[in-house]
């Protein structure tokens, strides 16, 4: 209802409501309330900017990264003008070629020829040296430029360069999001599969994404007993077991995965206990460690407690007397489970499936540590992406950017089947 | 790589909470390294003499693990705080080309070696970058426990795939440089077309093929402290390890390792600086002036098992600090050690990094 239709009904009625000292009610409760909700607005203002500063922006400027694409526009504008009067056949003409020659001269000058010859390597590898090779003695070129180049390097040559340029001219593109899911352009432009022994990040998302389901499903195995282990017992024992939950919780997660590391490798404890027992022989220990089995081992211990809380919370709250009900009613234990109890339980499975997922999902150092070659995640080469090259730089962010929507994919079909509201975390 | 994510998280703590305080400030200065030994080498060997000398403070940071992303997120935040920083020669390329450090003039930055010979020459051939000095120069080679074969090691790089006679677990570095250069030498390349042969397709495929052989005896280990722990625990018996850090395992632990020299890839490590710091250029020349001057880097080796990148410095090497063990024949650039040796080619990889680096993370994810 807007103030004007109020104020009518006011008019009309003829007798506003006042406050003892005259005022209008509405205005004086409106402004009590708007110095609460000032008030209440400044108590949020410190998480807000932190949000803001250590979230939104540092987002923003991930997703700015992954198709900012100034090199070529920005870098050598003089080609871009020329290039966009090729036809895209052949080789260029002189025009262009003394465009870029006049390009690299600045670029040498400002030091951004660099960063030219990194997004180009990108997609060409070899490149970088030629075109660095050339800035150094651009400003000693005569023309005419195109033989000029031509002579200093035959790749100057190459159709497929040039086209790559004429494409590159665009200031946002979506090249580093076609390599993050293994596709790329050919050489007439189209958007094709990249050559297989190159496919690797469809992989690594796919491997991620079926390995965090893996351990998630383990943790709601191994967590949902010990949950209602932990919700039944007298409190004494049911204390003493909380601390066995709560003390890992607390430890540090690179000791917990080094423990791992020490009771899994195949001179570890394990393998040295089913050597003594005859179970293996000597040369025939197991590769438990460094590979998907260690992986996920070690994630399904790390992550159990998020597991076993929001789990405890819930079961801590039903009471034992609604299992009783069910079965003076004639229901069997599974079924009094499945319909009684289970149910009951949802809030809490729920929360703890949603948390140990995601937490999985982007998970990087246990991953890095024990997966050796088979176990690693998209995290892994995210970071790798991120310390390396510029080019690599904006990869990494793409496949950032890839991975955050995924998870928000998750989230947005998991509250629609679950809903977020219903979640019990603790 | 962990220490890598563990680094870039502290330093973007380290970066925003220090940076106020530590810029602009010419009595001291702030040098990156990559902590343990080797930073302790450069304490003893450089900032102490050099604090002695000029009053100028030393602070450390153990951050060069991280040190391209540390220099790219300060040069592009305009907020500089590293005056000096130690890195790899393909990362220093790296940050070269793209415009982060600051153009060195040897003549100008760098003192003549003891002898006279002007700096462009006393430094090892092909080290110096444009942006790029260096200081030592490493080995990353192929090291065994000697427990785990009673009747003798390996003893080339062929041995290293020969299954039958060497069985057990191979520890490779988890990247594709080097391994496919020994791959291809291993398959029979000639040492000096090895980067010719990897730069084509069918060399690559080659390479990819040779450690199809002997890929399911491999681990893949990320940390420089790993191999040493991997061959100690003998979960691998044959690894690629960094030379300092085999040295430092036999020494300090008397560990039973052997280092197989047979075709060691080298590499130099060294000084950048991060261009932004004008006001300490002054500063920061002396300190790179003193630091890289012929006895200060043979001084370094009587900590560390690197070898001095500069000639003049090789003569003046001498023992291991508190014993009589001499340094040379442990150093990477001992003649004997250097026969069959292949230099790291930096250029190479700025060029092919990038495509071999994904290509290689595709075979190890099929």
């Amino acid at each position: 209802m807007t103030d004007a239709t109020m104020a009518d009904m006011a008019a009309s009625g003829g007798q506003e409501l006042k406050t003892s000292d005259g005022r209008s009610l509405k205005a004086a409760l409106k402004a009590s309330q708007s110095v609460e909700r000032r008030r209440a607005f400044l108590l949020v203002l410190p998480l807000l900017a932190l949000l803001v500063a250590s979230f939104i922006i540092p987002i923003g400027q991930l997703v700015t990264r992954s198709v900012y694409n100034p090199e070529v526009a920005s870098y050598l504008p003089e080609t871009s003008s020329a290039l966009s009067g090729w036809n895209g056949e052949g080789v260029p003409d002189e025009e262009v070629f003394a465009a870029l020659a006049a390009d690299m001269v600045v670029g040498a000058e400002n030091r951004t020829i660099g960063r030219v010859a990194a997004r180009i390597n990108r997609e060409m590898p070899g490149t970088r040296s030629m075109i660095m090779g050339l800035s150094r003695s651009a400003e000693e070129l005569q023309p005419p430029y195109r033989e000029a180049f031509l002579a200093d390097d035959e790749g100057w040559g190459e159709q497929a360069l040039w086209r790559f340029l004429k494409r590159e001219t665009r200031i946002i593109t979506p090249a580093y999001y076609l390599i993050a899911t293994d596709l790329e352009y050919n050489a007439e432009g189209e958007i094709v599969q990249r050559p297989e022994n190159y496919q690797v990040y469809r992989t690594l998302f796919w491997r991620t994404a079926w390995m965090s389901l893996t351990i998630t499903a383990l943790c709601v195995l191994l967590g949902y007993p010990i949950a209602h282990l932990l919700a039944t017992q007298p409190l004494r024992i049911a204390n003493i077991l909380m601390i066995l939950v709560l003390l890992p919780f607390w430890t540090s997660l690179l000791v917990r995965t080094s423990s791992w590391i020490v009771l899994l490798q195949q001179q570890g404890v394990i393998n040295d206990m089913l050597v003594w027992l005859g179970v293996v022989t000597d040369s025939g220990r197991l590769r438990m460690i460094y590979n998907k089995t260690g992986t996920i081992i070690a994630m399904t211990h790390i992550l159990l407690p998020f597991m076993i809380l929001p789990l405890y919370s819930v079961m801590k709250t039903i009471p034992p007397s609604y299992m009783r009900a069910a079965r003076s009613l004639g229901a069997t234990q599974t079924y009094a489970f499945t319909r009684v109890y289970l149910p009951l339980t949802i809030p809490g499975l729920a929360a703890g499936v949603l948390l140990v997922f995601i937490l999985a999902i982007g998970y990087y150092i246990t991953p890095a540590l024990v997966g050796g070659d088979s176990g690693i995640f998209i995290s892994n080469l995210i970071a790798s992406n991120m310390q390396s090259s510029l080019a690599n730089l904006k990869l990494g962010a793409a496949l950032a950017t890839i991975l955050l929507v995924l998870v928000m994919l998750f989230y947005f079909v998991f509250n629609k089947l679950i809903g977020v509201d219903r979640l019990k975390f603790g | 790589m962990l220490r890598k994510m563990l680094l870039a998280s502290a330093a973007t703590v380290v970066v925003t909470a220090a940076t106020p305080a530590l810029t602009q400030d010419a009595d001291s200065l702030t040098i990156v390294s990559w902590g343990g030994a080797y930073e302790r080498s450069q304490q003893l060997a450089y900032y102490e003499p050099f604090t002695e000398e000029t009053g100028v403070e030393i602070l450390q940071e153990s951050e060069s693990a991280n040190g391209l992303a540390g220099i790219r997120s300060q040069v592009e935040a305009g907020n500089v705080s590293w005056d000096v920083v130690d890195l790899l020669q393909s990362d220093a390329q790296r940050a070269c080309d793209e415009g982060l450090l600051e153009v060195i003039d040897p003549a100008e930055w760098l003192a003549d070696g003891d002898d006279g010979t002007p700096p462009e020459e006393d430094f090892i051939e092909n080290t110096m970058g444009d942006c790029f000095i260096p200081q030592i120069l490493y080995a990353t080679m192929f090291a065994y426990n000697t427990e785990a074969f009673p009747d003798g090691g390996p003893q080339t790089v062929e041995d290293i795939w020969d299954l039958e006679a060497f069985p057990g677990t191979r520890a490779l570095q988890r990247i594709p440089q080097k391994n496919l250069e020994w791959a291809l030498l291993a398959d029979g390349v000639e040492p000096d077309q090895v980067y010719e042969v990897l730069a084509t397709e069918e060399g690559q495929d080659q390479a990819f093929a040779k450690l199809d052989e002997i890929r399911d005896s491999v681990i893949w280990w990320e940390e420089g402290a790993q191999p040493p722990q991997l061959l100690a625990d003998q979960e691998a018996v044959i690894a690629t390890a960094y030379n300092g850090r085999i040295f430092d395992a036999q020494m300090n632990e008397d560990q039973p390792f052997e280092i197989m020299w047979d075709h060691q890839m080298f590499e130099v490590d060294g000084w950048v600086i991060p261009v932004g710091n004008e006001d300490e250029l002054d500063t920061i020349k002396e300190f790179i002036r003193f630091s890289t001057d012929t006895q200060r880097l043979a001084d370094q080796a009587q900590y560390i098992a690197y070898g001095p990148a500069r000639n003049s410095s090789a003569s003046k090497v001498s023992t291991f600090e508190g014993t009589d063990i001499e340094m040379a024949p442990h150093m990477p650039t001992n003649p004997e050690n250097l026969e069959t040796a292949i230099a790291f080619d930096v250029q190479f990889w700025a060029d092919y990094g990038d495509a071999l680096e994904e290509r290689f993370n595709a075979w190890l994810a099929q």
